[in-house]
């Protein structure tokens, strides 16, 4: 009895009282817990916008993220200044773009979505091949400071203690939260955003109003290039640059299942649960498992909203009746 | 001259004659030597498998150009890709293993684990250098693994030797960072045993491969807990990651020690300036000055025979590693070649080779690597060689060697490896070991 006491104090009490005990420790934890939250989301993004448009969930989303940076810092090792390697890697994800569309989804038009399932695990071995037959597997370092982005950092003194904030995590704050709002304006006020969401719920119906399908695909996929480039850019600049970089991909899935696979806000909020949420888990509850909790924490999370709420937070119900 | 004289003279010489008649190979035309190399140049780990495989692979192709191969028999090196995948790795053993190979270098603990109980079936030595199953150094249990210079085990007590010896273990904190895998986890029952009898406090910080690029949180209870040292067992996209966070919760990095496989120059570069301090272990040297590698640089890579991006590569940490797997083999089969008096060895000889290997100070110095390694001697039963490491720190832009060789805690850790090993075996009622005397 004094055992299973001494369990739930250790499980139910004792980390609220770390909490408590160390205030700007904890403050420490939840920033880490938003930057990683706003950087899965980023990548969770990509999947949202192509699967807004085209109903596919776009198994390449962390081939890209790796080959968008990889463009990006090889360009910058041939001696193409830094600006000028991120203008020419926006137009090589905007010819991928193209390209995918010409070549893969034109043909596929009105498919079942396993099929163009496929095809994105199709293409996602065609971009680590040539990746890597291009760019060669060794690991290379993000050009952070040559983008412009401070590498330093500021601390904040509170309760006694003090908050580390790396500068290049605000900028990727920033630039996410700039990202989201940018998105939203799109998808909700202009022309091509509506159109967007009318080719995602029927393709043949689209089509019949005269909604422009090529045009529409070749701009997701390019809108995605573009939120692939900048989560390699954020990501690269926490480790290297490397095919690693497509592992993380993985844990958006879990940011899927919470935000709902069509919702650009849902992809924020559903980042920051999983981010935060497995931060706070890891920190205070990951030693009485061991510690590596954060690998399934997400998937665990996910499963039990999978069971309450199979459309995610925001994602849009869907009743199919016989 | 005395009859009695000349006599001896010519009794010598005969038995000179026969003794060189025994050991020489005789090489025929087409004896050829077939070594797979079980690589990952793809994957998330290609970062560290290139450089290795590019060392290991020229390291060979010099012997080839310079001497015509070994004892007159072509050496000839089959990359198997493996993606640092286990199973691609099992597949890549069985493709190749027909085809004569001579040992395999599996470059993987996961891929070691598989192979060591299918070593002594097909008959070709297992040679994981420095990784793998520490316990595999007792050879009367494992007579058909090889883990030369050192292991994990004795690494990590070389480590622990150092902080000792930097202000003493007793009553500290050490933190272990690794990545969640066999490999990582390879060091926790020495390092769990340790802390015990040599009184320091031990922490844990799990790293799983999907988490490799993501370790702010393991990082935040190194804050929490304050450890006095930190250790590594990392790989990949794991090791400048770490490095990278632990200067972000201002962790002193000259107390910081990763493994051998945490300090290549692949995983600092993307660090740079901010990981300046930081330690980790090596036992292969470091640089082009060597002999040895100028003729790899000569014979091979000036002639474009070479995989390696730039021949700045040569001579970085994982690059030397690579040809220092390959100087083992080659020696191995040097001295096989000279017990057996052939020149085409097999697999079964291979074993005797390496386990006769001497690579005292005088034949590194022969091979033109002086001052490379420590010396390695094996034996029947002793397939690690008890080799010493030394540390490297990273000064902002390149590694520096900044201790000599630390002998291992041989009498502390070989009881233990004995253990380990008879635990290996007790389970398997079929496994051969060997008697040594």
């Amino acid at each position: 009895m004094e055992t299973f006491v001494a369990g739930l104090h250790a499980f139910l009490v004792a980390p609220f009282l770390d909490m408590v005990s160390l205030p700007d420790f904890l403050l420490q934890v939840i920033w880490e817990g938003f930057v990683s939250g706003i950087l899965y989301a980023l990548i969770a993004l990509g999947f949202v916008l192509i699967y807004k448009a085209s109903a596919v969930f776009n198994f390449a989303q962390g081939i890209m993220v790796v080959f968008a940076a990889l463009v990006l810092v090889s360009l910058f090792d041939l001696g193409v200044p830094a600006w000028l390697a991120l203008i020419i890697t926006i137009a090589v994800m905007g010819l991928l773009a193209l390209s995918v569309e010409r070549l893969v989804l034109r043909k596929l038009v009105n498919q079942h979505e396993a099929i163009l399932l496929m095809a994105t695990i199709g293409l996602t071995l065609v971009l680590k091949g040539a990746g890597q037959l291009v760019f060669g597997g060794e690991p290379k370092s993000m050009i952070t400071e040559e983008l412009g982005f401070s590498t330093g950092s500021s601390d904040w003194e509170v309760f006694d203690g003090i908050v580390i904030f790396q500068h290049i995590d605000i900028a990727a704050a920033v630039i996410a939260i700039i990202m989201v709002a940018v998105l939203g304006v799109f998808f909700s006020k202009t022309r091509i955003g509506r159109a967007l969401r009318a080719v995602a719920d029927d393709h043949q119906a689209a089509l019949s109003v005269g909604i422009s399908l090529n045009q529409i695909w070749a701009i997701v996929w390019f809108a995605s290039g573009i939120v692939a480039l900048v989560t390699g850019i954020m990501w690269g600049a926490r480790s290297d640059v490397s095919f690693a970089l497509e592992i993380i991909a993985l844990k958006a899935l879990a940011v899927l299942i919470l935000g709902g696979f069509t919702s650009v806000p849902g992809a924020i909020v559903g980042g920051l649960i999983v981010g935060i949420g497995e931060k706070l888990f890891e920190v205070y509850w990951g030693p009485m498992f061991g510690g590596g909790v954060e690998a399934w924490f997400a998937y665990v999370l996910a499963l039990i909203f999978l069971l309450f709420r199979p459309q995610g937070m925001f994602g849009e119900r869907h009743i199919e009746r016989v | 001259m005395k009859p009695q004289n000349k006599l001896k003279k010519l009794g010598c010489a005969a038995i000179a004659a026969a003794a060189f008649a025994v050991t020489l190979p005789v090489a025929q035309a087409e004896d050829t030597l077939f070594i797979p190399s079980l690589t990952y140049r793809t994957g998330p780990f290609a970062g560290g498998g290139i450089p290795f495989a590019d060392g290991f692979a020229d390291y060979f192709n010099m012997l080839n150009e310079r001497d015509g191969g070994i004892g007159g028999a072509k050496l000839i090196v089959e990359e198997c890709e493996t993606a640092y995948n286990t199973q691609k790795g099992v597949e890549c053993y069985e493709a190749t293993k027909d085809k004569g190979a001579l040992a395999y270098n599996p470059l993987s603990t996961g891929i070691t684990l598989a192979l060591i109980p299918k070593a002594p079936v097909d008959e070709i030595p297992v040679f994981s250098m420095g990784y793998g199953l520490s316990a595999a150094a007792i050879g009367e249990k494992f007579p058909w693994t090889f883990v030369y210079p050192t292991t994990y085990w004795n690494q990590l007590s070389s480590i622990l030797k150092y902080i000792d010896a930097n202000g003493g273990l007793k009553d500290q904190k050490v933190g272990f960072i690794y990545l969640d895998v066999g490999y990582g986890k390879e060091p926790l029952p020495l390092l769990e045993n340790l802390s015990g009898t040599m009184g320091f406090e031990l922490a844990k910080y799990p790293v799983g491969v999907k988490e490799m690029q993501n370790q702010s949180a393991q990082w935040l209870n190194v804050r929490k807990d304050k450890p006095d040292w930190m250790i590594m067992w990392g790989w990949g996209a794991m090791n400048p990651t770490a490095v990278k966070e632990a200067a972000k919760i201002r962790y002193p990095l000259d107390r910081f020690i990763g493994n051998w496989w945490a300090g290549s120059h692949n995983d600092l570069k993307a660090v740079g300036k901010p990981g300046k301090g930081y330690m980790a272990a090596n036992f292969s040297g470091i640089g082009q000055d060597f002999p040895a590698v100028q003729d790899i640089l000569k014979h091979v890579v000036e002639k474009g025979n070479s995989k390696v991006a730039s021949a700045d590569d040569v001579g970085n940490v994982l690059y030397n590693r690579g040809m220092f797997n390959a100087v083992i083999l080659a020696e191995a089969i040097k001295v096989a070649q000279e017990m057996t008096g052939k020149a085409a060895i097999t697999g079964a000889d291979m074993r005797v080779g390496l386990e006769n290997i001497n690579l005292d100070e005088a034949r590194l110095k022969e091979l033109g690597l002086e001052g490379f390694t420590g010396p390695i001697k094996g034996s029947c039963a002793d397939h690690e060689g008890a080799g010493s490491v030394f540390l490297q720190q990273w000064n902002g832009e390149d590694w520096e060697k900044v201790t000599d060789l630390i002998e291992p805690m041989n009498d502390t850790v070989r009881p233990l490896l004995e253990e380990a090993a008879d635990k290996y075996v007790s389970d398997k009622p079929d496994w051969e070991g060997q008697t040594c005397t």
